[in-house]
């Protein structure tokens, strides 16, 4: 028989104003096997906590049940205080009273007596109650970062900086990201290359920072702490270590016809390339879909002029097997396609451009060498409409239902830059609303509309059409002056939502990472654990959690560094012990709990038992791995035998808080 | 309920189209092949409709200038479909006219030798009450 002490705790008013709290203490002081009872205004204050270990130690208690808040919020904080006065913390069990009875009710009686009901499946639960010892772990004191944008980056740099080892996968052959494609950053408008390529030097000398480019996941096992990741290294044709990026077999290159994507279709590149002149590492890859050597077996220049001797036509993809603690997802964005918004004639006229095309065509390494020109005949706009929330916060299914967030800072941008360089460039800018909370922002939108003279009119465009004269129709409304106005214009620039990177979605089920329906990646806590997914060890950063600009996504790297080092600081890890076991006598080898497990903690083993007639059978039986088990208790549910049970919450327990309530 | 809140429930039902979900972007206004032609916009029946001021629809040629070409129903971001209020507006205005009213001293000189008897009795049974 247990000897249980029970506590009930006033929260202040919260509890105590709903539910008579020394009413609860003395109905549940007569429960069997309880030895004390009493209540407390704070009890998880010092002089309440205090409270607790002279109770343990003065009557010797085996097993307590704390009535207060949930226990995501104080079952840690009590578990520790059991243990401090030498009792087992897994014998330490909370009834919700606050949550889930004083704060939803209103009629004091009714409140009272639900308070004492829910004491009561405690106090049965804890009856059932066994000490249970936390296994440790040790830690691999190395990161993985996913994506090797600016969130990348940073979050790799952070943590590298703490002394840790950090390795970056990056899926294109160079790292960068989409910052590196962008002209200014607003709102202080310095240029994006000479603030980020300083950032990816760092990188590439760092002695902590290993680079994977042309690389991707491809499986991922284990758990917090230790991580078992398989990475593809895609062949690229080229030997990384021997290539010096001098870039002579990216001139001469007879396949000169590959649409260039880091311009984003809008030039060519040859077969062989380097993305752009900064790119980290400086090493060419060969583009094996339009490779003239690798198709036909016919040309090999690259390989007759390469000083270096780095070309490799028989190169294969490799598989890299190592060992992480932790795991930073920056797996970044994309701008949506416009297949779903036929009205913009995106498809039709070349001179309707989205705003990351925009931003190579006003780069100075973009095609056009930064000069503002039209993509169908290289002459200067004279009239430019800028159209925004092209697909965002769309429910019609056409877009995206959220806000990007990004785009009315950026055509604000757009905006005063072409009216600073082309004075002679009248400006319209459409929206629904402009938003721009964040620092300086709001006096950049209103410089571009006083200083600039950037005509902003609120209402949508309907529609744009390509006329015979080769300007754009723009069709839209003015809602404040009430009118429909036809504009000719020489280009129209979208301001186009922006979607997680389709990566995304398969990665977060090899990490069983949840995410929300638009494949964001889910915070742990939308306030307080913003940088954490709900799965330990795995770390967001950047827009593969929400849309945001570049100096949020650097703060939230820098936060995600933050977690991952206090992770990897730590020498072992303290295993959740409330875990499943199978019972083997029990087991008769289904599989169904191996197929229902997240984890993948559950295997089968063949092993000898010894049955009643000195004979002996070999059974094929379950063995859950309590480092990788979780304890959601899919397998307890699954199992048909009732061999698998759950540690801390085992079938029984449950069972007995249940009769307790419905006695 | 007053008559003009009886009158927007009545709008919305028939319509069948969620006013409050009009984001007020103006992009129905903006894809309108008639804009020019009407006195109240595609984006203004919405929110007419939202605060109940019905009427000034009813007298409006808008309902008449529509086309039913559906372009503000698709192009919507936010799934509104203003085409279907004006359609509501429009039926409202054909359903008022069963309010003209028969009176017996009217008959006469209503009837001419081809109409059937029947017809009298029964557009004097609907249209008396």
């Amino acid at each position: 028989m247990q000897k249980i002490g029970v506590f009930v705790c006033w929260c202040g008013s919260n509890i105590a104003a709903t539910v008579d709290v020394s009413a609860v203490s003395e109905a549940l002081s007569h429960e069997p096997g309880v030895v004390y009872a009493t209540n407390y205004q704070y009890m998880c204050s010092e002089a309440g906590q205090n409270t607790i270990k002279d109770a343990i130690k003065k009557y010797g208690l085996t097993g307590i049940v704390i009535c207060s808040c949930s226990p995501r919020m104080h079952e840690a904080t009590f578990r520790k205080t059991a243990a401090a006065a030498g009792l087992n913390p897994y014998m330490v069990e909370i009834a919700n009273i606050r949550e889930q009875c004083s704060w939803i009710h209103k009629d004091m009686a009714t409140a009272t007596e639900k308070a004492i009901i829910l004491g009561k499946a405690a106090i049965a639960k804890v009856h059932l109650n066994a000490p249970l010892t936390a296994s440790q772990s040790p830690v691999v004191k190395r990161a993985l970062v996913i994506g090797g944008g600016i969130a990348g980056i940073q979050t790799a740099l952070d943590i590298a900086d703490a002394g840790f080892e950090v390795d970056i996968v990056e899926k294109s052959p160079t790292i960068g990201g989409k910052m590196s494609q962008l002209d200014k950053t607003f709102p202080t408008l310095d240029c994006a290359a000479c603030i980020l390529t300083p950032k990816m030097v760092d990188v590439a000398q760092h002695e902590k920072i290993k680079i994977y480019s042309y690389s991707e996941v491809e499986a991922v096992k284990g758990f917090v702490g230790n991580f078992e990741v398989t990475i593809r290294k895609k062949a690229r044709y080229v030997n990384e270590n021997v290539c010096t990026g001098c870039g002579l077999c990216t001139e001469k290159c007879p396949q000169k016809n590959v649409p260039n994507e880091f311009n984003l279709g809008m030039d060519k590149r040859r077969a062989i390339y380097i993305p752009f002149a900064q790119a980290v590492p400086k090493v060419a890859t060969i583009d094996a879909n339009y490779c003239m050597k690798l198709k036909t077996g016919k040309c090999g220049l690259c390989e007759k002029i390469c000083t270096a001797g780095a070309i490799d036509y028989s190169q294969k993809d490799q598989l890299i097997e190592q060992k992480y603690g932790a795991i930073v997802v920056a797996t970044g964005f994309n701008p949506i396609k416009l297949d779903n918004f036929e009205e913009y004639s995106y498809s039709q006229s070349p001179d309707v451009v989205t705003s990351l095309e925009f931003e190579r065509i006003t780069n100075a390494a973009g095609p056009t060498s930064g000069q503002l020109l039209r993509p169908s005949d290289g002459k200067h706009p004279h009239t430019i409409v800028f159209v925004q929330c092209v697909g965002s916060r769309d429910t019609s299914g056409c877009g995206k239902p959220y806000c990007s967030k990004i785009c009315c800072m950026y055509t604000a941008k757009h905006a005063m830059l072409t009216r600073e360089k082309y004075p002679d460039t009248d400006v319209y800018v459409f929206y629904i609303d402009v938003r721009t909370p964040g620092k300086n922002f709001d006096e950049f939108y209103r410089r571009a509309a006083e200083e600039y003279g950037v005509h902003y009119i609120k209402g949508m465009v309907g529609k744009v059409a390509p006329k015979a004269d080769g300007k754009l129709m723009v069709q839209a409304s003015d809602l404040i002056s009430n009118e429909q106005l036809h504009i000719d214009a020489d280009m129209v620039v979208l301001a186009t939502a922006i979607e997680p990177d389709k990566s995304a979605r398969p990665l977060a089920t090899m990490l069983t990472a949840s995410m929300d329906t638009n494949d964001f990646f889910t915070e742990a806590h939308p306030k307080l654990r913003p940088v954490e997914s709900p799965t330990a060890g795995i770390f967001l950063s950047g827009t593969c959690q929400g849309p945001k600009d570049i100096p949020e996504t650097v703060s939230q790297a820098g936060a995600a560094a933050a977690k991952v080092i206090g992770l990897l600081a730590k020498d072992t890890l303290t295993a959740n012990p409330c875990v499943a076991h199978s019972d083997e006598m029990m087991c008769n080898g289904c599989s169904s709990c191996e197929k229902v497990c997240p984890y993948g903690a559950i295997t089968y083993v063949d092993k000898e038992f010894r049955m009643p007639d000195r004979t002996v059978a070999i059974r094929r039986v379950a063995v859950v791995n309590e480092a990788v088990c979780q304890g959601c208790g899919a397998c307890t549910v699954a199992c048909p035998s009732g061999a698998m049970d759950l540690k801390g919450f085992s079938n029984s327990q449950i069972m007995a808080e249940v009769d307790a309530i419905c006695k | 309920m007053d008559n003009k809140e009886k009158q927007k429930e009545r709008i919305l039902r028939v319509s069948g189209v969620n006013v409050l979900k009009c984001m007020k972007c103006g992009k129905c206004s903006g894809t309108c092949p008639s804009y020019d032609e009407m006195d109240y916009h595609p984006h203004q029946f919405v929110y007419m409709v939202e605060k109940g001021e019905i009427e000034p629809l009813l007298k409006s040629k808008s309902i008449y200038k529509c086309l039913s070409c559906f372009a503000c129903v698709e192009r919507c971001p936010r799934g509104v479909e203003p085409a279907k209020i004006v359609e509501a507006i429009r039926l409202e205005v054909i359903r008022k006219q069963g309010e003209n009213h028969l009176k017996p001293n009217q008959i006469p000189q209503l009837l001419d030798e081809d109409l059937p008897q029947q017809a009298i009795v029964s557009a004097f049974r609907k249209y008396s009450k």
